[in-house]
């Protein structure tokens, strides 16, 4: 049995051994615009899918008009001044058909999923990330701001993606030893990570013999651990390998990435900060391209000091003010998670890439579980994207649908991002429908 | 190699947020673990189902394979909460590639430190013939051993091959002897064999035409059932030499599991599961609020009824049902001060202990683990107390019973206020609530049995009066009526779903699945045996782990 396959003897450098290039690869490989490589390849896509649940209050954050340069109701009023990057619709919905609908689970269902109660279909950022992920040292990233490991992200039942709670432990995975320069004129392979590489390769050659002693239910999941593997070789592989230059890739060291885990409003903006800086690291580093950021939860218990309800059952429980018509304090905290919005946007606007920014080769697409969580509604939900995913999109614009299905923003942000694929979602919530005034 | 046995740790987990994490993901804020799969791999009548090792039993073998002093870096992929116990999630959940990369992580951290200049002698039972190179005898001598004791059995001579190719190798091109074994050891610990407990079903050699698990599996389905952890030297033993294939062999080795002291593990894992105590490390209270309840506090809140559990069921062979109405605790210093309760940690012999043995006084109404800060504070929102969330728990948890959800489009036209000087308290709100007919069919389910707890606020201290009105405590469960949390504790205890309900728990937390439909019979049978036992948990585990049914494949 060979566990040294051919790769590492094509390589033959166990002991590790330096690539010399000889000339400075900003100077040789990069157009003098610094946002594609030299012959003309853009710069990849990236995709974040960004979930809050509770959305928002229905008649309160709609723009009152259609297309350009419309306007945000008052609860999205924090995205005023970057409404140029953002494309918004309104009146889709969640159809249900025969299934039960459960509160605050079927509207990520529908949106992320295609489908509700379907458990198998993995959600949208994992169909992206097999398309624009497979050449990143990570094929996506998934984190999670108030302190759980919830993640709106999984390829199926059984493999449900985590998310990471600590942007130190991001950091250290991003950032610290495993990390090679995409800029750096040497390149030397680790030779523990050849190693493993190898290791790993001989333990999937095996794969026969493992299922031949399994039972036939457990053939699935064990199928899914060597999926799991493979991507982990993938891995291995891509760090073996000179790094495609990145031009604005900086490592974020020397900042502190230690944060104070909590529910409580400010604790989640604080890591959310965190992780927003990271994230545009890691992708203007090629790190990653596919990030899912889960803010608090869909059923979320944020809070704010000394008050005995959360946000969740702020929705519930909190009258209606009788003069303005809407709940105050669950305002309150809905224009905390426009402004955390805005700060995502922000930390990708922030790297600068030629002429624009990491924004304009990014999709952001904001999603959330109802279109009004008084009353659990799974009609009219909030539906958000920004940026201009490599060119692909136009932004600024509103769209007023009328009772579609949710769906077609799925299809249309994958469709944006590349993804061969015509038509999306199961059962009344399957659409062709792209949404063609936001294409560019 | 070092002893097998490690001495236990302080802090046993060092990745207790890791558990944390379960929790979110398990309570069904996004679809998790599908029916539909459930049914498939029952269907399948699959009694040898793979399970994922949970965090605590991957600590506890790294601690007792390696030593106590080995640390795990890193955090694990959470396992989802199926049929009311992780247990029974880790058969049915497999892994992302995050969740790989993760164990990944951890495995390079243990051969790591396993491997390093203080441990490779204590650990590699022979020297290397030059530490700068390959030395196949002495690798063999590690691999077989440690691997044994990693994948739950003897290797098979492929597997030994492979493991042995890689250390040479890389022994050989990393011109270190101990970089060969520290590849080889990290590879073993991302196997699936011995990530996943994977079992092996054979011809049946007691009961002809039926199949059960091979002697290895069914030490290992022992080891874990009874201590959490993995099969000691005496239980390979007996799988070696066939002795656990036979009724005497196999009573015996229940009897010694039994008599070990490492059954408190066992019982501490086990209560942990059923109770959802993973959870407990999510929980925050409000710090204005609830200043007393500290992380401390609510670490020391868990180990409370951990240790009230363990020494009631454990050290006093104890009746189950006494658990809901005994006055017998553990408090620390911390608690004390949130219970109001002078706790005086000055042993007789000048040695401050954390931990004294406290008795409630007669009449008190904190009797019983329902009303431990633990339970209570689980249970609660972070601002306030939450009679529903209480009574969903206990019959959730403690009954077996399942309450629906809430539906969707709700109307909430009765909306609670907590400021209306009308509805001073809990359950003054709550009845205004239910009066919404789709509200109150389950509202009735939950909050009689909740409000019994109101005394107990969502940090767990004691309160007489919520907004200065006094709070009333009476109820009915199952027609049956209480006036206060004591009395409660009693009625519970004596319900017909709580002893069931354990017997079923603890039964599926060894099978890693609920019994199947054909096991009908021996669940009414063991249900049978704890009453006539007295409700001795120790005589049921022993019951459980004695019958054919356990080692069973459920397709018989």
């Amino acid at each position: 049995m060979s566990t040294f396959n051919r790769r590492t003897v094509l390589r033959g450098m166990l002991g590790g051994s330096a690539i010399s290039v000889a000339l400075p690869l900003l100077d040789c490989f990069l157009d003098s615009n610094g946002d594609a490589l030299a012959d003309g390849t853009p710069l990849p896509k990236t995709f974040v899918s960004w979930f809050q649940g509770l959305g928002f209050q229905p008649t309160f954050w709609e723009p009152k008009t259609v297309g350009a340069n419309y306007t945000f109701g008052r609860e999205l009023r924090a995205l005023q001044p970057i409404q140029s990057k953002v494309n918004i619709v309104s009146g889709l919905k969640v159809f249900v058909d025969s299934h039960a609908a459960n509160a605050h689970i079927s509207g990520p269902q529908g949106c992320l999923q295609g489908g509700l109660e379907h458990p198998n279909l993995p959600t949208i950022d994992q169909i992206v990330a097999d398309s624009i992920g497979t050449r990143t040292r990570y094929r996506s990233i998934e984190v999670s701001c108030d302190g759980s490991q919830q993640a709106f992200s999984r390829r199926s039942a059984t493999a449900v993606n985590p998310g990471q709670p600590s942007p130190a432990a991001l950091y250290a995975d991003m950032f610290g030893g495993g990390f090679k320069d995409p800029n750096a004129a040497e390149f030397t392979p680790d030779p523990w990570t050849m190693a493993r590489a190898s290791v790993l390769s001989g333990v999937k050659d095996d794969r026969e013999t493992y299922m031949k002693r399994v039972g036939a239910s457990d053939r699935a999941r064990l199928d899914e651990y060597f999926t799991a593997l493979r991507s982990m070789e993938n891995n291995l592989q891509v760090q073996l390998e000179k790094p495609a230059p990145m031009p604005s890739c900086s490592n974020p060291k020397g900042n502190s990435f230690e944060t104070p885990q909590g529910l409580l409003v400010e604790e989640v903006r604080q890591t959310h900060r965190l992780f927003a800086q990271l994230l545009a690291h890691a992708m203007s580093c090629g790190q990653t391209n596919v990030a899912s950021v889960n803010l608090a939860g869909s059923l979320s218990n944020m809070r704010r000091l000394g008050a005995q309800q959360t946000f969740h059952m702020y929705t519930h429980e909190e009258q209606l003010d009788p003069v303005l018509g809407y709940q105050k304090d669950v305002e309150w905290f809905s224009n905390q998670v426009a402004e955390t919005l805005v700060e995502f946007v922000r930390a990708f606007e922030s790297i600068k890439e030629g002429k624009g920014t990491l924004l304009d080769r990014s999709l952001i697409l904001y999603s959330t579980d109802t279109g009004y969580s008084r009353t659990h509604s799974l009609e009219n939900l909030p539906l958000i994207m920004i940026g201009n995913a490599g060119g692909a999109f136009k932004t600024g614009v509103h769209v007023k649908a009328s009772g579609d299905s949710i769906t077609r923003v799925g299809l249309t942000a994958m469709q944006a991002l590349g993804v061969p694929v015509g038509s999306w979602g199961v059962e009344s919530n399957n659409t062709s429908k792209t949404i063609t005034e936001f294409l560019a | 190699m070092k002893s097998f046995r490690s001495p236990r740790r302080a802090a046993l987990l060092a990745g207790a947020a890791v558990i944390a994490a379960t929790t979110a993901f398990a309570v069904a804020n996004f679809p998790s673990v599908n029916a539909a799969q459930e049914v498939t791999s029952a269907a399948a009548g699959d009694n040898a189902r793979m399970r994922r090792l949970t965090p605590e039993q991957y600590q506890r073998i790294v601690n007792d394979v390696f030593g106590g002093d080995i640390e795990i870096r890193g955090r694990f992929e959470p396992i989802p909460r199926v049929s009311g116990l992780l247990e029974v999630g880790s058969g049915q959940v497999a892994l992302t590639a995050a969740g790989f990369r993760q164990y990944y992580s951890i495995a390079q951290g243990v051969a790591a430190q396993a491997l390093d200049a203080t441990h490779r002698d204590i650990l590699v039972p022979c020297k290397p013939a030059t530490p700068t190179g390959a030395d196949a005898a002495c690798a063999q001598q590690f691999l077989s051993k440690i691997g044994e004791l990693l994948y739950r059995r003897p290797l098979f001579p492929d597997e030994l091959a492979k493991q042995m190719d890689i250390a040479t190798k890389a022994a050989t091109s990393m011109k270190d002897f101990y970089a060969g074994l520290t590849l080889s050891l990290e590879s073993m610990l991302v196997q699936p064999q011995f990530l996943y407990r994977q079992e092996t079903v054979v011809a049946s050699k007691t009961m002809p035409g039926t199949s059960e698990l091979d002697a290895y599996s069914k030490a290992t389905r022992l080891s874990f059932f009874f201590w959490d952890s993995t099969p000691d030297r005496l239980l390979f033993e007996a799988a070696r030499d066939g002795s656990l294939d036979t009724p005497a062999g196999l009573k015996k080795q229940v009897d010694r599991l039994v008599a070990s002291p490492r059954l408190e593990d066992g019982m501490r894992a086990f209560f942990t599961d059923m109770l959802n105590f993973d959870q407990l490390d999510l929980v925050a209270k409000d710090a204005t609020l609830y200043p007393n309840f500290t992380r401390e506090a609510s670490d020391d809140a868990r180990e409370q009824t951990l240790r009230t559990i363990s020494h009631h069921l454990v050290n006093q062979n104890g009746d189950y049902r006494e658990l809901f109405t005994t006055r017998k605790t553990f408090l620390t210093p911390m608690l004390g001060s949130l219970y109001r309760v002078a706790v005086v940690n000055d042993k007789p012999n000048g040695y401050p202990q954390k931990w004294s043995a406290y008795e409630y006084p007669e009449g008190d109404q904190r009797v019983g683990i329902l009303t431990h800060a633990s339970f209570v504070s689980l249970h609660s929102h972070p601002g306030r107390t939450s009679p529903t969330l209480r009574g969903k728990a206990m019959r959730e948890v403690i009954l077996c019973q399942r309450v629906p959800d809430p539906p969707p489009n709700v109307n909430f036209t009765v909306l609670q206020d907590t400021t209306n000087p009308l509805y001073k308290t809990a359950r003054e709100r709550l009845n205004a609530h239910a009066t919404e007919a789709m509200c109150t069919g389950c509202h009735k389910i939950t909050d009689p049995i909740g409000l019994a707890l109101e005394h107990f606020d969502t940090d767990g201290s004691y309160r007489q009066s919520e907004n200065g009105a006094s709070i009333d405590t009476n109820g009915m469960i199952d027609g049956k009526a209480f006036s206060n949390s004591s009395s409660l504790g009693q009625v519970v205890g004596q319900l017909p779903a709580a002893t069931s309900c354990l017997v079923n728990r603890l039964t599926a937390y060894g099978l890693g699945r609920d019994a199947s439909r054909s096991q009908a019979g021996w669940t009414k049978q063991l249900q049978g045996s704890f009453a006539q036992n007295g409700y001795r948990v120790t005589d049921l585990m022993k019951t459980i782990a004695g019958s054919p049914e356990f080692f069973q494949s459920a397709a018989n």
